[in-house]
Formats: structure tokens, C-alpha cells, sequence
């Protein structure tokens, strides 16, 4: 790890200009990604600016019914707050699914989108990468990348976003707010991440130097019905292989709206509209559901060594919104029943 | 609950220290924070250094750019193959063994594997030499490499380790040809790191013309013993300590760190610490090498085995032959008419291996006892008369009489307890909402030996007592034992007994390996500790100074006679499975183990308990990806590496039926490695029992399971399409 | 603060105050140090661990403010003006925090190096559930479905940010619901028990 300065910023426009002013500097959130890439050499910054002190620690519904929530607010707070639990069920779900409950004291909701993958050839920095030196080339491609992704990849990267707070989110219409130095601006989560092609190093739409500020998810009745669910390798304390966010609004035996989202597929959070649009006016029934993953599915190109996702991303879905579509209210891990 | 550990006392004593729970003796400093481990003692003026490894997994090094990392704030030397110390690497260490190859750090320009230690980097703080540590421009001429393990290498060989690589009796392929039933099936274990949660450090300096090494080892004489040959020096000028150890399991005797830091602490003159990061562990550790491990069973109708052969191949590094003795634990468990046992080796550019919880045992009883329950069902047998019609009277190798078998009675009071009766043995019958329920069971074996140890117990003016002895405390409970072992040998209460460990000072001791540390140390205590009563019988003053006796068991380790001596056990697994995602979970275990007397049940417990968590973190989760073309880990942390976490684990129990060694002055046998032993197998098992598939292939992940499906075909959503 | 307009002109250490255990201590770091190294290098609470330094096995587990936290991603320097809590904070004076004298009674440790970290989370985990905070394995997260009951699955989930290698999971349970008062500690769900005679 380099020197590097620190400064720790009191408001949202000083932390903008400290940025701007140093082109090797990067904000500091929580730390439990930046840092750790700081160790292993993957990030070098000369200059951290600590965000953490800024008066961006809120969750406040809005006057629509949605919430609005502060770009340092901790996942742990976020998971907590009595307004997400009860609006966005699944989102909760999400964040407390991330992690462990020491990291997600620290981990912030502005971080948590901006964490960079958990590929082991990203964070290796005595092999080549493209997400990390454009050009150098993909060996995961060739190499071990069960975990990695089966939608939206490219021959120049096939890592998959790490974040289960951010599938949630993403389900839910989220849009990001940040600040620059020529003023505010604000992205809807579905375009807040790029397309992979050729520049897999090029994450977000943020401009440089942007400070995101908050979050604000629009009212979703649906969601009030919502689940998370997370596959992984061990039962926690380990990222996803597999994850779906899902709120479904049945009445009468047809969906009226559905909203789904998927995790560790794909390099950003993976919006399931091919499947949203199969689901919504059908019969809240197993062949819809079927049929909503297999048209969300149909865009997959497995690599040699991760075929089963495929498998594995139908029948959770299915899985999890029979689960929403039972006449029961959302149930617990310890009740869902694959069937 | 059974309360038979309580019955094996001397019945001519009053109720004494060992059979009855007692908290650590540490338990306080430990729970405090005050207990220090090695890289937990200060030190004015101390220096930190960090290793710099390979990037390359074969070749030369052929420059080390030191002159720019020399300018680095609060560089003080960098040491490389051109300017570190010589040292002498060709001796067999206290083990019988060359030590391991990086111990042999910057003697020369090889490059035998990826993580090779090719420099250190000594700096003021630990953050500079870190910097300077990944500043530092190593130039490597790269040749090709060969890392890839497979069952089909033309290149393997048999190799003798501790034990024969071949053991053969019968004509194999005409037992087999006579059969009724045969299995014939393929098991692969992955590569597996110990990933003891304190990472390898060592602190060296000179003092007062002594090399003293803080360290944190399994053996402290056994570092003392390998450090000085390493460096030419006369054993009783190196000092090695290591009184608390953040977890051994086989990985921690000499390594590079300890002898990196003596080089930097010889040329600086100053103490240096260095510490291995969790990354360079998965390098410089040491690891279990993965197995392909081939079983063929040919039994009668009824289950009797007429053939066995067990085949297992492991791989070992360029510089250095480690076998896996995988094929071991067939000699020990079942006999044949023809039986077949076959150890093999092939050599890649890969770092070496070593011994780790149950080296031999884990791995092979995974391949063995899965075969058994494969059998059963072949022959439509429970599982459990099967190993019941199998048992052996004599070793099926040796023909030597085994000093206690209890396999069966294990097996009997762990049917009881785990509600074996009840068990239908058809597959894929049992659901839970999304769960298909199995259980599963497996026979554990571990070696008991003992190793020859020396001990000093002094009776001090003030009544109490004081033992010392280079005994290693890895968390197995042993200073706990030992001082309850202690006080009944002595006669006194537990409380009157202080004990001083982990000292090289204190002669040379048994290491804490093989599960042999606690009864070797313990006979070495025993022995002192009765002549040192006998001397106050006869005289009941006792001087200022004390009255020290000194033991040494080497000659009555080696009068014990040739027998099959080893701690068995009975392994139950229920698990959980669901189809659709692949996912397993453990949801209750019941190990019910012979294994000696039980000096402390409450610590004895955790320990044999913690084995069969080991047991399913190997089952489900641990798995280190060996990289093709860059010949590195991929993922080499704790992240990537998994290990069992607590939501992995539910229910588990163990206990153990009263086994007293007879052979043995306190009766112990050895409860560090048995309980891994076959867990992994009573789990595989399981899933075989949930789901109808055999899952031969470790860790049972969530994709192998999604793409296997069940036998019935039911829930799994086109599993086998991907 | 105020900005500093030249980056190469920032500086790369600074002199700060750190609050821990009560105890103020003003010393001068390099802003590269993490918390977890400022404690065990330059204050000598060695009680805190270093396993892993990347924040993945919980080995170096403090309170900040209160709550929980890996000192090996925290910086030093972002630390100051906050509350830290270590192991050696928790007893007063002889007497054992309830979460270190059941560790200890349990047996909930082995080779006892993750146990700091252990204990600093699970007197956290008590905290955070009777906050109310809901876990992953909590049935209904809503709150109008009340606080979970402090169950063993809802403490393993709760204690899974702290990996112990020698496998004291279930005895790490068994103290952690003694703590809070819960009977989720006792051998259950079926089996014949063993409890510890301890």
C-alpha cells in the first residue's frame, strides 16, 4: 500500500472539490472494499477523502410514498429501518444476506454500489485482468470461473457484480443521486452500471469525480410482497453463486405487476424485464413462471464451467415466486418449499 | 449421556483431576485478550519483515532490483539468493525427514513452484516494509510448468512414506472375479489448506549470545532441533518458545518465516518479526494435497469382503517427496481374501505438501468408507452389519493383534443415540418443505502412538507444584490434561499444579502431532511426577529450592510390543438437500468414539467435535482451484477458501465408550485427528441417502449436486441439461 | 479540515487522538495504519487478532461506538473521535463480562486466537438483537412481525462473521445464548444431549 493523504470532509460540496482537485484521489466509505483493494495493490490512490462524516446518514420517506436514503447510511441501519422492512421486504432481506454483521456496520449504501468485483483474478494483481489493466486479457475466461457470469459478459471480462444489497435495489427502480462539480445529477440504478464490451475497467455512468449522495426508491406496492433469496457455497458469510430479488403482486390468480431482479450472473445487478414481461397479466402459475425464466435465460451463454447456473437462476426463480404467489405471506428460509 | 469416561480410575485412588470437566487452565487470558501468541510480544527496537514471493510457478530468478526499495522510507535490507546468510539443507529434521524445501529460502536462483520465497524485505514499520515488499522488482527467466493433478498421470509412482507404499496378500483379480457384488468407483479429494486462524510468525534475536526464536509450533524442541542444524549451530544455543499457538493442525513446525526472520535478526542485529499474510500461507504453509483415490470392493452376497483394493495418488512438489498415505487406512479397517493397498506420488511445480488433520486418514476414509456404503447397498445390507460382518480380529496387514478394537460398540451406542433403527435405507424418501432428508454413517480410525518425551516436575517449598516440559498447546487442551494428569499422579488437587510448556529450554519433547502429543507428554509427567512422590514419601521436607525429578520415556515408549494400536469411532450424519439449488446442509452429527481414556471431557469434547466440523468443512466447502496457466491458487484466502462457518454448523455431538489403554501409564490413546475421520464420508452418505445420488467427488458443492439431480428424477428442474 | 490544493504537498501521517477502552492516546500515525495495527503495534492491545487482514474471518473484531466492526479495514486515522472497544475493555476490573465468563464455563474456544473477536461480536449480536434488528434467517423481517426470538439458527447466522478453524461453533453458541439469557443454547431439536458437565 502507498502513501497516501487523508482528509476528512464535512460537507457534500467540500468533498466534490477535494476530488476534483486530485485526480488519484478516491472517496472513503466504510473501507471494507477500498481498503481491502488497497492492500492486495489493486487500488493505489494517493489521497482518501472520507466521506463518512457528511450529513448523508438519513432514510426519509418521501412525499410519494418511496424512501429516500443517504449515501452513508450503513447497511446494517439501512436493513434495520423500520420503513424498509415494511416497504421493500426483499431489501432487507438483501443487505442482511450480504457480509457479515461487522462488515455491514461499516459498509455504506454509496459503497456497497460501487464495490468491485470479487473475481480472484481481479484481485491477483501478479496476473493480468482486463477489468484491472485494460488489455492485459481475461484468464478467468479460460480458467476457474464457476462463479462467474452466464448473462451480459463479454471475451473481455466475465466477472459478475458481488452485491446483493444493489439486485434488491435494482428490482425495486432505484434511482442514484451524486454530486459534481457542476452540480447534482441523478441515474436510475438499471443505467448506473455500463455494458461490459471492450472496456470492462469503465463500471459506472457516474462522471468523474461524481460523490453519490443517496438513493431513492420510488413507491413499488409490490414490494410490500418481496423476497430475496441467495445461493452460495457455504450458508453464509460467502458471496452469492446465485441470487434473486422478486415482488409480486397477484390478484385473483393474475399478476398484476412483477418485479425481479438477479444476482452474480452478470457484471452489474441483472434486471429480469424478458421475465417481468412473460409474468405480468399471466396466471400466477407454475408454467408462467417457468416460462418467465426460461425467456430471461434464453439471452445465457454459460462458459465451459458454469453451465449449471443456468439450472440454478430457473429454479430459483421459480422457486421464489411460487413462494410470493402462495397464499401465504412471504415465508422464512426455513419454509420454502421447491415446488 | 454416557458417564463411563468417569470409571477409569485407578480404583486404589480418591477421586482424582482426570475424567472430570475443568476449564483451561489459559481460559482466563484467553477470553481476556492477555494470552500472547508469537507475533503478539513487543519488543523495543523490533523490526518487521515481509516475504516476497514468486509470480512465476517455475524457473530463475535472474535479478533482484533492490537499489530502488533500499531508498524507501524505513528500508533497512532486503535479502535475496545473492547476499542471505548461508545455510546447511541437507540433514533429515527431528521428524526423519528433510524439512520442508522453503526452509532452504535464498540459497540459490530456482524458482520450483509459484509462492517460492524469493526475498525479504525488513523495514521499521510494518506498513513500509509492506510497500517495499510490493515495490520490489524480482526478474524471473519463466520455463513452462506442469501443475495439473489427475488420476491418469503416466508419471506417478509408488513411494514409500512413513509406512510401505505397496502392501498386497491374494490374487485380487480372482477374488474379484468370484464375487457376488463389487464396487469399483473413483474419489477425488481437492487440495486443502489447515487455515489455523493465527497466521505463522516468529520474532528472532540474539541474546546474550543465543539465538531466541518467539514462534508459534507444534514442537518447540523440533524447531530448536531443525533451526540449529539449518544454521550450523549447537541445539543448546537456540532458545524456541511458543506458549500460545493460534492452531496448528500439521502446518506449523520450521518454515520459512522463522528462518527469514533469524537471517534479517543475524544480519541486522536487531529482533525482526515476520509474519506470514493469509495469501502467502496458501504458499508457504504447507497444505493437503488432493487425492484420486480408486476402490474396488468384491464381497459375497452377505456382505463378506472378498477382495479389497484401495489405490491412492497424490501429489508432491519438485523439490520434495510428501506421499498422502490415503491407501493406509484400508490396512487398518477391513480385511480379504485379496487385499491390495498402493500409495503413489507424481511430482509437479507445485508448492509441497504435508501432514494435516489426519494425513492419510481423512482423505482415505473418505474414498473407503463411501465404497462400504456403496457395498451395502449393493448388497442390500445395513450399512453398519456390514462394517459389523467386516470387523477384523487381527490387522489385515500386519496380522498383529490390535491393543483394543471397539468399532463395533461404537457403532451400537451411536445407532442408539442417532435413532438408527428407525432408518429406511431406500433413497430420496424423506422431504421437508424443500429439503430431501438422508442420513449416513462411516467407520474413523486414527493411529495411537506415542513418541518418546522428557519432563521435569519440581515440588516447591510452598506445597505446590511445578511442571515443565516442551509440550505444544494448539487449542488441543493439553496443558489443561497434562496438569490434571499431574495432580493425580501426584496426589494433589489440580490447583496446586503450574504448568510450564512450550519452552525448548525445558528438554526435548513429543510434538504436538499425530495425535500423539497429550499421551506422550503425559507418560513423560507420570513417570516424573511418581518418583518425585515416591522421594516425598520418604522424606516429607522439602528445600527452598524444590525438589526437581526429571523423566525421559525414551526407553519405555520403545519397549512397547508390536500391535495394531488406533482410536476408532462411529460417524452420523443427517443432512439436508435441496434439488433445486443444490444446496446441503448438516443438520445433526453424532460421533461416538474409543479412543483411550479421556483426560478432561469437557475440552476432550470440543476437540473431537471441532474433527467432525473439520469433517464437514471438508465435505461441503474446502477446495482450493489450482490455476493451469499461471500455476497459482485462484482465490487464495479466506474468502475463496472456505471454511465451515458457524451457520454451517447445527447439531453436533460427540462421546465416547470407555477404551482405556492398558499398555498406556494413564490410559490415553489420542483424540486429536479421529474425529475428521470418516465424517465426510457419513455426510456423503447422507446425500446419497436424500437424494439417490452418490456424490464420489469433494467438496459436494451446490453445482455438483444441481447438476446431478436426484435418482428419481423429481424437483430438480432439468438438472442435467447444463 | 481544509482542502489542501497540491497533492503532492498532503501529508501522509497525521497526529490523532484515539479514544479505547475510555483511554485517550494521542499518537502519530502513518494514515496507511489500520486500527487493528495501531492497537497491537503502537498502544500494545495485542488482545485484538490479526487473522486474515482482509476483513474475511472477523479475528479482529472491535466495537466502535458500540457496535461491531473489523479493525483491519478500519484506518486508523478515520477512527479518530469514535469509541473503540477491545477484548481488554470488556471485564471490570476481576469481574468477566457474561459473554467472556460463559466462553470460558462452555468451553466456546480451542486454540482461542479468533475468541477476541468471538466475544466482541457476540456481546454486539445480543445488542443488535434486542435493538430489534432482524438477521437473514428471520422468518418475517417486517416489523409488525415483532423481534425474532434469539433461537440458535438466529445466533449462528448472528456469529457467522467470525470463523473459528477449530470448529467451537457449538459451543460458541451455547455461551452467546447463555449470555443474552436465552435458553437457544441448550442441546436440542431431538438428540440425546451431552451437555458439558462444566
Amino acid at each position: 500500500m502507498r502513501e497516501f493523504g487523508y482528509q476528512r470532509a464535512t460537507d457534500v460540496s467540500g468533498a466534490v472539490a477535494l476530488l476534483d482537485a486530485d485526480p488519484h484521489a478516491r472517496f472513503l466509505g466504510g473501507g471494507t472494499n477500498l481498503v481491502d483493494l488497497m492492500k492486495s495493490g489493486v487500488e493505489r490512490p494517493a489521497r482518501l477523502v472520507d466521506v463518512t462524516a457528511l450529513p448523508l446518514d438519513r432514510i426519509e420517506p418521501t412525499d410519494d410514498g418511496g424512501l429516500r436514503i443517504g449515501a452513508t447510511v450503513t447497511n446494517s441501519d439501512l436493513a434495520a429501518h423500520p420503513l424498509v422492512r415494511h416497504r421493500y421486504p426483499a431489501l432487507t432481506q438483501a443487505v442482511l444476506a450480504g457480509a457479515s454483521g461487522q462488515l455491514r456496520n461499516m459498509a455504506t449504501v454509496g459503497g456497497n454500489l460501487l464495490q468491485r468485483t470479487r473475481c480472484a483474478y481481479f484481485t491477483d494483481v501478479t496476473g493480468p485482468c482486463n477489468k484491472r489493466e485494460p488489455g492485459s486479457g481475461c484468464p478467468a475466461a479460460r480458467g476457474e470461473h464457476h462463479n462467474h457470469a452466464i448473462l451480459g459478459a463479454s471475451d473481455h471480462c466475465v466477472a459478475v457484480h458481488p452485491s446483493d444489497m444493489g439486485v434488491a435495489l435494482t428490482a425495486f427502480d432505484a434511482v442514484v443521486s451524486y454530486e459534481t462539480a457542476d452540480g447534482p445529477g441523478e441515474l436510475p440504478l438499471a443505467d448506473f452500471y455500463l455494458p461490459v464490451g471492450d472496456t470492462p475497467h469503465r463500471e459506472t455512468a457516474l462522471p468523474p469525480g461524481a460523490l453519490i449522495t443517496g438513493v431513492t426508491l420510488p413507491p413499488v406496492p409490490a414490494a410490500a410482497h418481496s423476497r430475496y433469496r441467495k445461493v452460495r457455497e457455504r450458508a453464509s458469510y460467502a458471496f452469492a453463486i446465485g441470487s434473486v430479488a422478486a415482488a409480486l403482486d397477484v390478484r385473483d390468480g393474475v399478476v398484476r405487476d412483477a418485479r425481479l431482479a438477479l444476482g452474480a450472473v452478470a457484471s452489474r445487478p441483472w434486471r429480469a424485464r424478458a421475465a417481468e414481461r412473460v409474468l405480468t397479466g399471466a396466471a400466477a402459475d407454475a408454467a408462467t413462471f417457468g416460462a418467465a425464466a426460461d425467456a430471461e435465460l434464453a439471452a445465457a451463454r454459460p462458459l465451459p464451467r458454469n453451465g449449471y447456473k443456468v439450472t440454478l437462476m430457473r429454479n430459483l426463480i421459480v422457486a421464489v415466486l411460487t413462494e410470493l404467489a402462495g397464499p401465504t405471506r412471504p415465508a422464512g428460509p426455513a419454509q420454502e418449499a421447491a415446488r | 449421556m454416557t458417564t463411563t469416561t468417569t470409571s477409569t480410575r485407578t480404583p486404589a485412588e480418591p477421586k482424582g483431576s482426570v475424567g472430570s470437566a475443568h476449564t483451561r487452565v489459559e481460559g482466563r487470558d484467553k477470553v481476556t485478550g492477555t494470552a500472547r501468541y508469537a507475533g503478539d510480544i513487543p519488543f523495543a527496537d523490533l523490526a518487521y519483515g515481509w516475504l516476497v514471493l514468486s509470480t512465476v510457478a517455475r524457473g530463475r530468478v535472474s535479478s533482484v532490483e533492490t537499489a530502488p526499495v533500499l531508498e524507501m522510507p524505513g528500508v533497512l535490507e532486503v535479502l535475496h539468493h545473492g547476499n542471505a546468510p548461508r545455510v546447511d539443507r541437507d540433514f533429515n529434521g527431528l521428524m526423519g525427514v528433510p524439512p520442508d524445501p522453503t526452509t532452504g529460502l535464498f540459497q540459490d536462483d530456482r524458482v520450483p513452484h509459484m509462492g517460492w520465497p524469493v526475498a525479504l524485505v525488513v523495514a521499521e514499520t510494518p506498513e513500509q516494509a509492506r510497500e517495499a515488499a510490493e515495490t520490489l522488482v524480482v526478474n524471473y527467466e519463466a520455463e513452462p510448468h506442469d501443475v495439473d493433478f489427475s488420476g491418469a498421470r503416466p508419471d506417478a509412482y509408488a513411494l514409500d512414506g512413513h509406512m510401505p507404499a505397496v502392501t498386497e496378500k491374494g490374487d485380487l483379480e480372482e477374488q474379484l472375479a468370484a464375487s457376488a457384488v463389487v464396487v469399483d468407483a473413483e474419489y477425488t479429494t481437492p487440495e486443502e489448506h489447515h487455515s489455523m486462524m493465527e497466521p505463522h510468525a516468529a520474532t528472532a534475536r540474539w541474546d546474550g549470545g543465543r539465538l531466541d526464536v518467539l514462534d508459534s509450533n507444534q514442537g518447540a524442541t523440533w524447531v530448536q532441533n531443525d533451526l540449529a542444524k539449518l544454521f550450523s549451530l549447537d541445539p543448546g544455543a537456540v532458545r524456541v518458545r511458543s506458549e500460545h499457538i493460534g492452531g496448528g493442525f500439521g502446518s506449523k513446525g520450521l518454515r520459512a518465516h522463522q528462518v527469514a526472520a533469524v537471517m534479517a535478526a543475524t544480519v541486522l542485529q536487531r529482533p525482526v518479526r515476520v509474519t506470514m499474510t493469509r495469501r502467502q500461507m496458501f504458499s508457504l504453509a504447507g497444505y493437503r494435497s488432493p487425492t484420486t483415490q480408486r476402490v474396488r470392493l468384491g464381497a459375497d452376497a452377505d456382505g463378506r469382503l472378498r477382495a479389497l483394493e484401495h489405490d491412492s495418488l497424490n501429489l508432491t512438489s519438485s523439490v520434495h517427496e510428501y506421499v498422502e498415505p490415503s491407501a493406509g487406512v484400508a490396512r487398518v479397517m477391513y480385511d480379504a481374501d485379496a487385499h491390495r493397498t498402493v500409495n503413489r506420488v507424481v511430482r509437479l511445480d507445485v508448492p509441497t505438501p504435508t501432514w494435516m488433520r489426519a494425513p492419510g486418514e481423512a482423505p482415505g476414509s473418505f474414498a473407503l468408507e463411501s465404497a462400504l456404503d456403496e457395498l451395502a447397498e449393493k448388497c442390500g445390507i445395513d450399512p453398519i452389519e456390514l462394517r459389523v460382518r467386516n470387523d477384523p480380529e487381527r490387522g489385515p496387514v500386519s496380522g498383529l493383534p490390535f491393543a483394543g478394537r471397539n468399532l463395533v460398540a461404537c457403532f451400537r451406542e451411536g445407532a442408539r443415540r442417532f435413532g438408527w433403527a428407525d432408518r429406511d435405507p431406500r433413497p430420496g424418501l424423506r422431504r421437508d418443505g424443500r429439503w430431501l432428508l438422508g442420513t449416513g454413517t462411516a467407520a474413523a480410525s486414527f493411529f495411537a502412538g506415542a513418541g518418546p518425551s522428557t519432563a521435569r516436575v519440581t515440588a516447591e517449598a510452598d506445597g505446590t507444584f511445578t511442571v515443565r516440559i516442551a509440550a505444544s498447546d494448539l487449542g488441543t487442551g493439553a496443558r489443561t490434561a497434562l496438569a490434571l494428569v499431574a495432580a493425580d499422579a501426584l496426589g494433589v488437587p489440580a490447583d496446586r499444579i503450574r504448568m510450564h510448556i512450550g519452552d525448548s529450554d525445558f528438554g526435548p519433547a513429543m510434538i504436538a502431532g499425530g495425535s500423539m502429543g497429550t499421551r506422550s507428554w503425559a507418560w513423560a509427567i507420570t513417570a516424573a511426577a511418581g518418583e518425585l512422590r515416591e522421594r516425598l514419601a520418604l522424606s516429607g521436607d522439602v528445600p527452598p529450592e524444590g525438589i526437581t525429578v526429571r523423566s525421559d520415556t525414551t526407553e519405555a515408549v520403545r519397549a512397547l510390543a508390536q500391535k495394531e494400536r488406533h482410536s476408532f469411532g462411529a460417524q452420523f450424519a443427517e443432512v439436508a438437500v435441496d434439488p433445486a439449488t443444490g444446496e446441503v446442509r448438516v443438520r445433526r452429527m453424532l460421533g461416538i468414539f474409543a479412543a483411550g481414556r479421556i483426560i478432561n471431557p469437557l475440552t476432550a469434547r470440543s476437540q473431537l467435535v471441532g474433527g467432525m466440523i473439520w469433517g464437514i468443512s471438508m465435505a461441503l466447502h474446502e477446495e482450493a482451484v489450482r490455476d493451469s496457466g499461471s500455476g497459482g491458487l485462484v482465490g487464495a484466502d479466506l474468502a475463496g477458501y472456505h471454511v465451515a462457518a458457524n451457520a454451517d454448523v447445527a447439531l453436533v455431538e460427540a462421546d465416547w465408550i470407555d477404551d482405556p489403554d492398558p499398555e498406556d501409564p494413564v490410559g490415553i490413546k489420542g483424540i486429536g485427528e479421529v474425529g475428521i475421520v470418516g465424517a465426510a464420508a457419513a455426510i456423503a452418505n447422507a446425500v446419497w441417502h436424500a437424494t439417490g445420488v452418490r456424490h464420489r467427488h469433494l467438496p459436494i458443492r451446490p453445482d455438483r449436486v444441481l447438476l446431478a439431480g436426484t435418482a428419481t428424477g423429481t424437483d430438480t428442474g432439468g438438472g442435467a441439461d447444463a | 479540515m481544509a482542502p489542501s490544493p497540491s497533492p503532492s504537498s498532503t501529508p501522509t501521517r497525521s497526529t490523532l487522538t484515539l479514544r479505547v477502552n475510555g483511554e485517550e492516546h494521542t499518537l502519530s500515525v502513518d494514515h496507511r495504519t489500520t486500527l487493528l495495527d495501531a492497537l497491537r503495534e503502537r498502544l500494545d492491545l495485542t488482545g485484538t487478532k490479526k487473522g486474515c487482514d482482509q476483513g474475511q474471518c472477523g479475528a479482529c473484531t472491535v466495537l466502535l461506538d458500540g457496535r461491531r466492526a473489523v479493525s483491519c479495514l478500519q484506518l486508523a486515522v478515520a477512527a479518530e473521535g469514535r469509541e473503540v472497544t477491545t477484548i481488554e475493555g470488556m471485564a471490570e476490573d476481576d469481574r468477566l463480562h457474561p459473554v467472556q465468563q460463559a466462553f470460558l464455563d462452555l468451553d466456546g474456544y480451542q486454540c482461542g486466537y479468533c475468541t477476541p473477536g468471538q466475544i466482541c461480536s457476540a456481546v454486539a449480536v445480543i445488542e443488535e438483537h434486542a435493538a430489534g434488528w432482524p438477521s437473514a434467517v428471520t422468518e418475517d423481517v417486517r416489523p409488525e412481525a415483532g423481534p425474532p426470538p434469539l433461537t440458535a439458527e438466529e445466533i449462528r447466522e448472528r456469529m457467522s462473521g467470525n470463523l473459528c478453524r477449530c470448529g467451537a461453533y457449538v459451543s460458541i453458541v451455547q455461551a452467546v445464548a447463555r449470555a443474552a439469557g436465552t435458553g437457544a443454547g441448550r442441546p436440542a431439536e431431538g438428540a440425546e444431549s451431552t451437555e458439558a458437565a462444566a
